[in-house]
């Protein structure tokens, strides 16, 4: 099966030679035209999800299907092989299962749009958007049931399909998909968004092949990749060796007792060319935590650290390919076998990138960062309002990010590009609730001669009685720390009755029943901390305790003694650090906290909660 | 006889434009900043200018002033130490910001977090809380704002912001916290939230606070000094300071409000720009002022520019009102590169600055800037006419062979891509403020004024096809220009936020009368005589769920009339315009905003004598420069001897005092009675 293309004219486009000058100005251009998508989009999408949190993702693709911007690299040459179809002038592609496009998206939430870009019966590009969809239908307000054991419960499945056909819209498909969700009317308005978006686009692809030319565009897009590639075989040369580096990390749980999960990933170069392969993930979860990850996006996640951390200075697209071999074991929980549920893959997705970090600053420490990456925190609150309307909010927390380099992590900042909080008035003015905190949590960041940045302690009193569900992760395994630097700490939920009790709330719970007046405390992890904490300027150490960031006992871990007011006792901290720098062994370079076992004896004491289980796979093992 | 002054102090340059208001007859000067104290520049200038035209500084009957003071303030950290009280669970309100990191996945390993604008240190909390309808939910409690006043008193703070959660709807715990703030810290300015901004959204509100009452004893000690010497002078004037928006305000009201002027410089070449268009009978302009380091665009339609509700000041969003300019790191200054990995040519956003500058300007520099380049093409000839410095033309060209020689191209070819790159950014800025909002470039001028705009506005107008681009009279003093021949502004905003089915006409009607009449009292307070004041309402209108709306102008008639169907009705004629769909969703009305207008201003522009259309009287010297990849003959003419009707056919140079303007082959310039500059394509040429 392969998609079968339409065009009108066959006329091969010709090579032509490009000055850099006009190189630059076709790479700048298509830049642009990525920034206005993203305008587009949020301007006009409904969801809070994507219109206040910017959950949603562009892409401009050369006329092979190879991004030549945009930030999840491109799934369309996977797609194409897979899909059993035509494609031609007029056409648009809808589609949101993620096992008919090898993970391109990687849960039935994510929307995606593709839309083939002609140009006098050639094809020249393609534009792409996707956007997650705040319901989608299933079981589960929010379409996101932790305990699903197949995709059928996840919400509708949409398979490639085509949306428009020839430029005729298929309302029919449509009236049906949006007859399976709970919130047609965002999810309506969200499309049109993605839909408008990756039309901007292609308006402007066709303008920019105007003015310059059909063949010198392509031939330009062709030169952009070709470029990443040379730039980016420089850098694999000079920052990755040929000896294998390892490094795991663990998914906490899957929401229904077993866990941690373990993600490992070998890293070494061969020739050219760098290899990381996954061989030692644990197999598929029988819940929803599975991450079906696409090859090509992890490619990109890598090219883009990699440049993030050598050399901001490059632009990336999918030119480099080539040089990058990913390998993830069939049945693993980076690549389940159908049909398995899929819907609680960000906690994997977020892990991937604290397991980035820690294998490319192996071999050099000062570029190394500390953990960070949990997930993204998810907040469900629906039921009946007062007057009796039907209410359902889906909201993104953040955490501490983690400590750098460059200094120290922001406090309650997102990991993920674009990200930014709800407004606490505008959840009030729309929503029955109130927000009763919203500050730091004091010495969540871990210490370090760059502190962690401090989670968030978010607390919600609710105002009409309804359900709610909570996904979060790094409330078992803590984020660790480096150079010295210690874990930052773990995320914790508590629910308060009006009458003061306390109960400790599960990280991935469900349909939990909350009556008027309960306070739902949402308490997200720190980043983990960066270098020695002895190292940190003590007068620092004592602003921060005034600040509300650090406290009294907190600063115990710089080797501090200061008192409330922040006034350090400069003897007894001498002292103080004198001590602990005896006791204590050579610094680790990584400190990931206590072994999985310890965790697990003190899980309860520490936590609240029982410790997880650890897994067992009947059936399936994961490497082939 | 009245005259006006306009006075725009630059980073490098204090400029002044003294107008004549009953002749249209004006003077201009340039004379170096004095950025230790900028009023000693000012009146460095005033007294060189009063002796120019002949007059005496009590002749001047306005003196209308564009600042980048408050900007700098904010930008430097030099504001003063602001105390901030907000409710009991928000301490880290401005800690956490939105929560957002710019740039892209994995940014956050190089992103450099700002300090927030109100220290930590100096954030305390007080008890009590309003919900999101208004009513009290927890009482005030007296005794913990008390202790939180009192913290703040004890660390010294300067001025003190009151910022309460749901504030926007009812203020009175914020009133009882600025009393009890009188009274244990007097003589402390107290700056409320919902008197400063009565919106939605915790995080902007309590910025936009905070960022007022930072910059509120920069702007007042710089606003008395500058007074006091004026007076000293004989000015017995009136003195008034250009807003973001491009209105002006007392200078009494910008000391107690001085967030409506953190952008009021880039704001003084947009009005600059409006007045120029009224006179040469332009009515759509793009504008472009390039500078050193930086580039400034706006959208002017109808001679009215976009306003947008925020002002961007370094990394910081502040909830006022201001031109929509966008700014884009591409200038004179702007420093081109070769990255070794990718072996590209970039240029800026890194730039040389005034010092050391460009090669050219031989102060010491060694990189190869876009004004290198320009001077390697012959764009920039080396004898400014009235430039006190000589370009260094062989340095500039040493500088500009590293390019040639990393790309492995010729020093002409790398020249030209260094500008073909730098107009690449330029365009790039003008589509966001154009084609991204649903206009076509293609139907408005680009007029291109600051130090280098001429130089590249002819190149940048074919790029948009944007025509006739503009090189206005007096492009170096533009800004000053437009801050000598605006009016009186100021504006109030109300979140609405209900549903246009349970909306009444006569419920908005009432609440815009309410506005008006607080508008109006203001204006009268400022001078400005009530039969005067023109009024303008704006009502934001969305889709119930969207989280941008769109603006709609109405009057009261319109409104009356229309009633809330004819205001959705031209909701979604616009949304489809925006966006290219509709929506059955309800509509939203989400704010409603007035904004009171002085006297528009009738200020002639003085004529050029009549000419032959021939230039050659104003013609300097023959020329040579590099275009279209090849050598070719140019003419150097001298603006100030230009009359109107001249043509000048491309390629071709027009110098004067502070500027250059380059007119493409190709391309021929007509000067217009005024003696603006309006460069076309050539009858067949090609775009």
């Amino acid at each position: 099966m392969t998609a079968q293309i339409i065009q009108t004219n066959n006329t091969p486009f010709k090579k032509i030679a490009i000055d850099p000058v006009t190189l630059d100005i076709i790479e700048n251009a298509l830049r642009n035209a990525r920034i206005e998508m993203d305008a587009t989009l949020v301007r006009t999408a409904m969801s809070p999800g994507i219109r206040e949190q910017g959950d949603a993702f562009p892409l401009i693709a050369d006329h092979s299907g190879k991004m030549i911007v945009g930030q999840f690299g491109s799934f369309i040459g996977g797609f194409l092989e897979q899909f059993d179809g035509t494609l031609e002038d007029g056409d648009m592609i809808f589609l949101s299962d993620p096992y008919s496009c090898e993970g391109a998206v990687s849960h039935n939430n994510d929307w995606l749009v593709l839309l083939p870009i002609f140009k006098d019966g050639r094809l020249i590009a393609y534009s792409a958007m996707f956007g997650h969809q705040s319901d989608i239908g299933g079981k589960v307000v929010g379409s996101m049931p932790i305990d699903a054991k197949s995709v059928f419960e996840e919400g509708v499945r949409i398979p490639p399909v085509k949306i428009w056909k020839k430029g005729e819209y298929n309302d029919d498909l449509m009236k049906l998909v949006m007859h399976q969700t709970r919130k047609p009317d965002w999810c309506q308005a969200d499309l049109n968004a993605l839909i408008a978006s990756c039309r901007v686009a292609a308006r402007r692809v066709v303008e920019m092949a105007d003015r310059f030319g059909d063949d010198v565009y392509i031939s330009a897009t062709q030169e952009l990749l070709a470029r990443n590639h040379r730039a980016m075989k420089a850098l694999i040369a000079m920052a990755i060796g040929e000896d294998k580096v390892m490094f795991e990390d663990y998914i906490c749980d899957d929401g229904v007792g077993y866990g941690p999960y373990k993600i490992k990933c070998t890293m070494w170069r061969e020739g050219e060319k760098v290899i990381l392969d996954f061989a030692g993930t644990d197999p598929q979860s029988a819940a929803s935590i599975n991450f079906f990850l696409n090859e090509n996006m992890f490619k990109m996640f890598f090219g883009i650290y990699m440049i993030m951390v050598f050399d901001p200075q490059i632009l990336f697209n999918d030119g480099f390919y080539d040089l990058i071999d990913v390998r993830i074991p069939k049945g693993s929980l980076l690549k389940p076998k159908f049909p398995a549920a899929l819907s609680g893959r960000t906690h994997a997705l977020g892990r991937i990138f604290d397991i980035l970090g820690g294998l490319l600053g192996q071999k050099t420490p000062e570029f190394l960062n500390a953990a960070g990456f949990s997930s993204s925190p998810h907040l469900f609150y629906s039921g009946y309002d007062k007057k009796g309307d039907w209410f359902q909010l889906f909201q993104i927390g953040f955490g501490g990010i983690p400590g750098r380099p460059m200094g120290d992590g922001p406090d309650g900042h997102s990991l993920w590009p674009g990200f930014t909080n709800v407004p606490n008035e505008f959840l009030e003015r729309y929503f029955p609730l109130m927000i009763e905190r919203y500050e730091t949590a004091p010495d969540s960041g871990g210490a370090g001669v760059h502190r962690g940045g401090n989670g968030i302690h978010m607390t919600y009193r609710f105002l009409a009685a309804g359900t709610i569900s909570i996904h979060d992760d790094r409330w078992f395994v803590p984020p660790w720390g480096v150079n010295g630097g210690e874990p930052g700490e773990r995320a914790r939920k508590i629910l308060e009755k009006a009458d003061g009790t306390q109960t400790i709330v599960g990280n991935k719970v469900e349909d939990v029943r909350v009556e008027v007046g309960d306070q739902l405390h949402f308490i997200t992890w720190g980043g983990g901390g960066w270098g020695d904490p002895l190292e940190r300027d003590p007068a620092l150490v004592g602003k921060e305790i005034v600040q509300g960031l650090v406290t009294v006992k907190g600063a115990l871990a710089y080797g501090v003694v200061a008192s409330e007011n922040g006034a350090v006792d400069e003897a007894a901290t001498a002292k103080l650090r004198a001590d602990i720098k005896s006791s204590r062994g050579a610094l680790p370079l990584f400190n990931y906290g206590p072994a999985i076992e310890e965790l697990r004896q003190n899980c309860e004491a520490e936590t609240g909660l029982k410790a997880p289980i650890q897994p067992v796979w009947h059936f399936a093992e994961a490497a082939e | 006889m009245g005259y006006r002054l306009g006075v725009d102090v630059g980073g490098t340059f204090t400029d002044l434009l003294l107008f004549n208001q009953d002749s249209g007859a004006f003077w201009r000067h340039k004379t170096p900043s004095t950025p230790h104290d900028s009023s000693e520049g000012i009146l460095n200038g005033v007294t060189a200018i009063c002796a120019e035209a002949g007059v005496a500084a009590n002749d001047i009957e306005y003196l209308l002033h564009g600042t980048t003071v408050a900007t700098n303030a904010v930008l430097e950290g030099k504001g003063a130490r602001v105390g901030l009280v907000t409710t009991e669970g928000y301490r880290h309100v401005m800690q956490i910001a939105r929560s957002y990191v710019p740039g892209g996945l994995a940014a956050w390993i190089i992103w450099p977090k700002p300090q927030p604008l109100a220290a930590l240190e100096d954030t305390v909390t007080v008890k009590g809380r309003m919900d999101a309808d208004g009513n009290e939910y927890r009482p005030f409690d007296e005794k913990s704002a008390r202790a939180a006043l009192t913290t703040l008193k004890t660390q010294g703070v300067e001025a003190i912001t009151v910022s309460l959660i749901n504030a926007y709807v009812n203020g009175d715990h914020e009133t009882k916290i600025g009393k009890l703030a009188a009274e244990i810290l007097p003589g402390v300015p107290v700056s409320l939230s919902h008197e400063i901004l009565p919106e939605m959204q915790e995080y902007e509100r309590t910025l936009t606070t905070v960022a007022n009452a930072a910059v509120r004893p920069v702007v007042s000690n710089y606003l008395s000094n500058l007074r006091g010497k004026l007076a000293d002078k004989g000015f017995a004037g009136r003195l008034s300071l250009l807003r973001s928006d491009g209105g002006l305000m007392t200078s009494n009201r910008a000391e107690e409000h001085p967030v409506n002027i953190l952008m009021s410089g880039p704001a003084g070449g947009v009005t600059g720009a409006l007045w120029v268009g009224k006179n040469a009978g332009i009515k759509n302009i793009l504008t472009l002022d390039v500078g050193g380091t930086s580039t400034d665009v706006a959208l002017i339609e109808n001679l009215e520019p976009r306003r947008v509700r925020t002002t961007e000041v370094g990394h910081l969003s502040v909830r006022a009102s201001s031109l929509d300019v966008k700014t884009v790191g591409a200038g004179g200054g702007s420093i081109a590169y070769v990255p070794e990995l990718t072996r590209a040519l970039r240029v800026g956003p890194q730039s040389a600055g005034a010092v050391p500058g460009p090669v050219a300007y031989g102060k010491g520099g060694t990189q190869p800037t876009v004004t290198d380049a320009n001077v390697v093409l012959g764009y920039l000839p080396e004898n400014l006419l009235g430039g006190s410095f000589k370009l260094d033309r062989a340095g500039a060209t040493k500088a500009v062979q590293t390019v040639a020689d990393a790309l492995g191209i010729d020093l002409m070819a790398a020249a030209r891509g260094i500008i073909d790159i730098v107009n690449e950014n330029m365009f790039g800025a003008l589509r966001m403020i154009s084609v991204q909002q649903g206009y076509d470039p293609r139907h408005f001028a680009l007029m291109g004024f600051g130090g280098a705009g001429p130089l590249h506005v002819n190149a940048v107008a074919r790029l948009m096809g944007s025509w006739p681009a503009i090189s206005p009279v007096s492009p170096g003093v533009l800004c000053a220009l437009g801050d000598a021949t605006t009016r009186m502004r100021t504006e109030t905003a109300r979140s609405y936020s209900k549903l246009a089915a349970q909306t009444q006409a006569a419920e908005l009607g009432t609440i815009l009368a309410e506005m008006e009449a607080q508008l109006r009292i203001e204006l009268v307070a400022e001078g400005v005589s009530d039969s005067d004041i023109e009024m303008e309402f704006e009502i934001d209108v969305r889709y119930s769920g969207q989280a941008f709306e769109v603006p709609l102008t109405i009057t009261m008639g319109a409104l009356q009339q229309d009633g809330v169907e004819g205001l959705l009705a031209r909701f979604d004629a616009e949304h489809l315009r925006l966006f290219t769909f509709n929506m059955d969703t309800p509509h939203e009305i989400v704010n409603l905003r007035a904004v009171a207008l002085g006297k528009a201003l009738d200020l002639p522009a003085a004529q050029l004598p009549k000419g032959d259309g021939s230039p050659a009287a104003a013609k300097m010297r023959d020329h040579k420069l590099w275009m279209d990849g090849k050598e070719q003959a140019a003419v150097i003419y001298d603006r100030s001897k230009l009359r109107q009707g001249d043509i000048i056919a491309g390629p071709a140079i027009v110098v004067e005092m502070d500027s250059t303007t380059l007119i493409e082959s190709g391309c021929v310039g007509s000067v217009d009675a005024v003696g603006n500059i309006l460069i076309n394509l050539a009858e067949g040429a090609v775009s």
